[in-house]
């Protein structure tokens, strides 16, 4: 406990850091093309195509070779595993297509959740077997950086003390054995938006769960300035009868943040869950205009909330195919400056006014 | 676990939050004056003074009545017991004097270390019973912030898990407690310098004391924008051979405190142990001059590094009272300069230090 075993040398140290500076640099976030096979088929079955192997491939080429490149928004790509060997059009392998617009490759790792005996449906996630070998053999195949989702909902009795304790050390050890294999980790301890419980109460589920978080790391001895991290926004549950403003969900939010997620993380590239994709940028930008000190960068790692208007334009249709790019880059450029906190949504009231819709931080 | 049950209203809220932003105001930082009566017997045996109540009075006041030089650089002043309700020559107490001249005051709420059992030598810190009644009182008796000590050491076997737990828990304790009575709980986990570990060492124990310690914060749901840190910096040991610049012990100590004290935590004001005065500046200087970003105010809670010269100079005598308070200015300014990476010590520049420091994923 009191001696140092140092596992990280000094250049990999460096090049984490590098990494995960890149992907978050100012105005760019991540585009999460990771949907599993299974997840895929919900998506295109809500545009009547079917889900086989080509249409994946094609509605994925479709995204990364979007022109003008979203390079100016999009610091890095989640892939799915199969994806990550699928190819373009042009022949070239996907993780080259990425790289070569400058944008960095990362790969969905975890295996999905495992229930936990004796709670109320909680979870934890499975996936490290093996881990360290393939993590080895992703960074030869290009990639550099990986995301394992954790799972946890909030209900009267969650989530329990295992379930937050069980899920931070699982995503410490990922973490632990990504770094190893030079892949910066994006830790996402997901608390679902599911339930009527209010802001302030999703709030302190996630103070509780993001300090739990954190402990795990600091126990593993990860380097967190090589590390990215991936967490729900606060908000109400999705039956909630009051409704919270965007102002209101920003300020608890980044209240939670500054209370949890110590300065040497480089930045925090929230899930956009089950909101709208007009409600997830709105909802960043106000997060990046809260007159509290933030010292990372906050932006997105969006996959629903960055795909459905390009999916519902290309309905499964290759005459559709620039309609779909179109879409899908302007909500791109949308989310680019909702994460400097530009993004000026029409119908909103302009900044000054939206600054005293800014309740005090101590109420929080 | 997953249920809130809010135990401080948001004005209360709001109250710790603006006293703690009023402690560490910039170029502001602490006068730790809480030396108990037998540290005070140390510090007067060193100069030859009798270690009376009237010295001890006579000796406080020097300090806080210094002429107004002092007022940019105070933000608080940490009490003893017996000083709370000592009174300046004209008859007022000492807490109303120093609220006064703006200065938030503290006290000292411990009751000093203890062994744990089973452990090479080491403690936790005594002082919960009855803390709850004795801060409604100083509450009442004018005090807005509190300073509780918990000490830790560096050896081939320490700090174990037991004494990192037990002294976390013990401070989240003593914040919540405080909390609740509208005190600002100063959090000091000390570790000492005593030892012939390096910076990295120092650094490592720092990392997992002070993960420990916001852990059990967030536990005993303890408001973070309303406590303040006191920490050691993370220097190599007192035997340790290998010497190491200003820059690295700032690099050392900025690293550790970005990795650890969440950016809600308004102001992280070091203590100096061991260092003399000059040492004490010059490194806190460093820190605030550091390439690394930092969200909270750095600033000094300084006892003997304010101190040890203005003692000198007064040696119990009352004629050189004027010159122990120039003494205790002097450091005043020199610090209220350092915590804003402003200080030009005598040996040093202050410009060109920039390329001292040395790239952070070394550390």
């Amino acid at each position: 406990m009191t001696h140092q075993f140092p596992s990280l040398s000094q250049e990999l140290k460096k090049e984490l850091s590098d990494i995960a500076q890149r992907i978050v640099a100012p105005g760019k976030g991540i585009l999460a093309a990771d949907e599993s096979t299974g997840t895929m088929g919900q998506r295109l079955q809500k545009i009547n195509v079917e889900n086989n192997e080509e249409n994946r491939r094609y509605f994925r080429n479709l995204l990364f070779t979007t022109e003008p490149s979203i390079s100016n928004c999009v610091g890095g790509v989640i892939f799915f595993h199969e994806t990550l060997y699928q190819k373009a059009d042009s022949g070239k392998l996907f993780p080259q297509v990425i790289k070569d617009q400058g944008i960095v490759v990362g790969i969905k790792v975890d295996k999905g959740t495992a229930g936990l005996n004796g709670t109320n449906g909680e979870t934890t996630t499975q996936g490290l077997d093996g881990l360290s070998e393939r993590c080895a053999q992703y960074k030869k195949d290009g990639c550099d950086f990986a995301k394992w989702r954790c799972v946890l909902k909030i209900s009267d009795s969650c989530p329990t003390a295992l379930a937050i304790a069980e899920n931070a050390n699982v995503l410490a050890r990922y973490a632990s054995i990504c770094q190893q294999n030079g892949l910066v980790p994006i830790v996402e301890p997901e608390i679902l938006p599911d339930g009527d419980h209010d802001l302030l109460r999703c709030q302190y589920v996630t103070e509780k769960v993001l300090a739990a978080v954190y402990k795990a790391l600091s126990d593993h001895h990860v380097y967190l300035e090589g590390t990215l991290l991936k967490p729900n926004m606060v908000t109400a549950g999705h039956s909630c009868t009051k409704k919270f403003t965007p102002q209101e969900v920003a300020m608890a939010t980044v209240t939670t943040l500054r209370r949890t997620v110590p300065a040497s993380v480089p930045g925090i590239c929230f899930l956009s869950g089950g909101q709208s994709e007009e409600e997830a940028s709105s909802n960043l930008s106000a997060i990046n205009q809260v007159p509290l000190h933030r010292p990372w960068k906050l932006t997105f790692s969006y996959g629903r909330a960055l795909q459905a208007s390009a999916l519902a334009a290309w309905q499964g249709k290759a005459a559709n195919k620039a309609a779909a790019q179109e879409a899908f880059c302007s909500r791109a450029k949308i989310n680019g400056l909702a994460a400097k906190g530009e993004y000026k949504p029409s119908s909103a009231a302009d900044t000054a006014s939206m600054q005293s819709l800014y309740m005090a931080s101590y109420v929080y | 676990m997953p249920h809130s049950f809010p135990f401080l209203a948001p004005d209360q809220k709001k109250e710790l939050s603006d006293i703690a932003h009023k402690i560490v105001a910039t170029g502001k930082g602490i006068l730790a004056a809480d030396e108990s009566t037998g540290s005070v017997a140390k510090r007067f045996q060193s100069i030859n003074a009798e270690n009376t109540e009237e010295n001890r009075r006579l000796y406080r006041q020097l300090l806080f009545t210094a002429d107004d030089r002092i007022d940019p650089c105070i933000g608080g002043v940490i009490l003893f017991h017996e000083t709370m309700y000592q009174k300046t020559d004209d008859g007022k107490v000492f807490t109303e004097y120093l609220k006064g001249r703006n200065m938030v005051v503290g006290i000292k709420v411990d009751k000093g270390v203890v062994p744990l059992a089973g452990t090479n030598g080491e403690t936790t810190t005594q002082g919960l019973d009855g803390l709850y009644e004795r801060c409604a009182q100083y509450k009442k008796d004018g005090a807005d912030f509190a300073k509780w000590r918990c000490v830790m050491k560096i050896t081939p076997t320490t700090p174990s898990n037991l004494a990192i737990l037990e002294n976390a828990n013990v401070l989240a304790r003593y914040a919540s407690i405080c909390q609740m009575h509208g005190i600002v709980p100063i959090i000091e986990p000390e570790i000492l310098p005593d030892g012939d570990h390096d910076l990295k060492r120092c650094q490592y124990v720092t990392e997992k004391v002070l993960a420990a310690v916001y852990k059990a914060l967030s536990d005993h749901h303890v408001y973070l924008e309303g406590t303040l840190l006191k920490p050691n910096m993370v220097t190599p040991g007192h035997s340790c051979s290998h010497k190491y610049s200003n820059q690295e012990i700032a690099m050392a100590t900025v690293t550790a405190l970005r990795r650890t004290v969440p950016p809600a935590v308004p102001g992280v004001t070091f203590l100096s142990g061991g260092q003399s005065e000059e040492e004490a500046s010059i490194n806190l200087n460093a820190m605030n001059q550091c390439p690394l970003h930092r969200p909270w105010a750095l600033t000094f809670s300084y006892g003997r590094a304010l101190q040890a010269s203005a003692l000198k100079a007064w040696c119990g005598k009352k004629e050189n009272g004027k010159a122990c308070q120039e003494e205790f200015i002097k450091r005043a300014l020199a610090n209220n300069q350092a915590c804003q990476g402003k200080y030009a010590s005598a040996g040093a520049s202050a410009a060109g230090a920039d390329s001292l420091f040395v790239a952070n994923h070394a550390y």
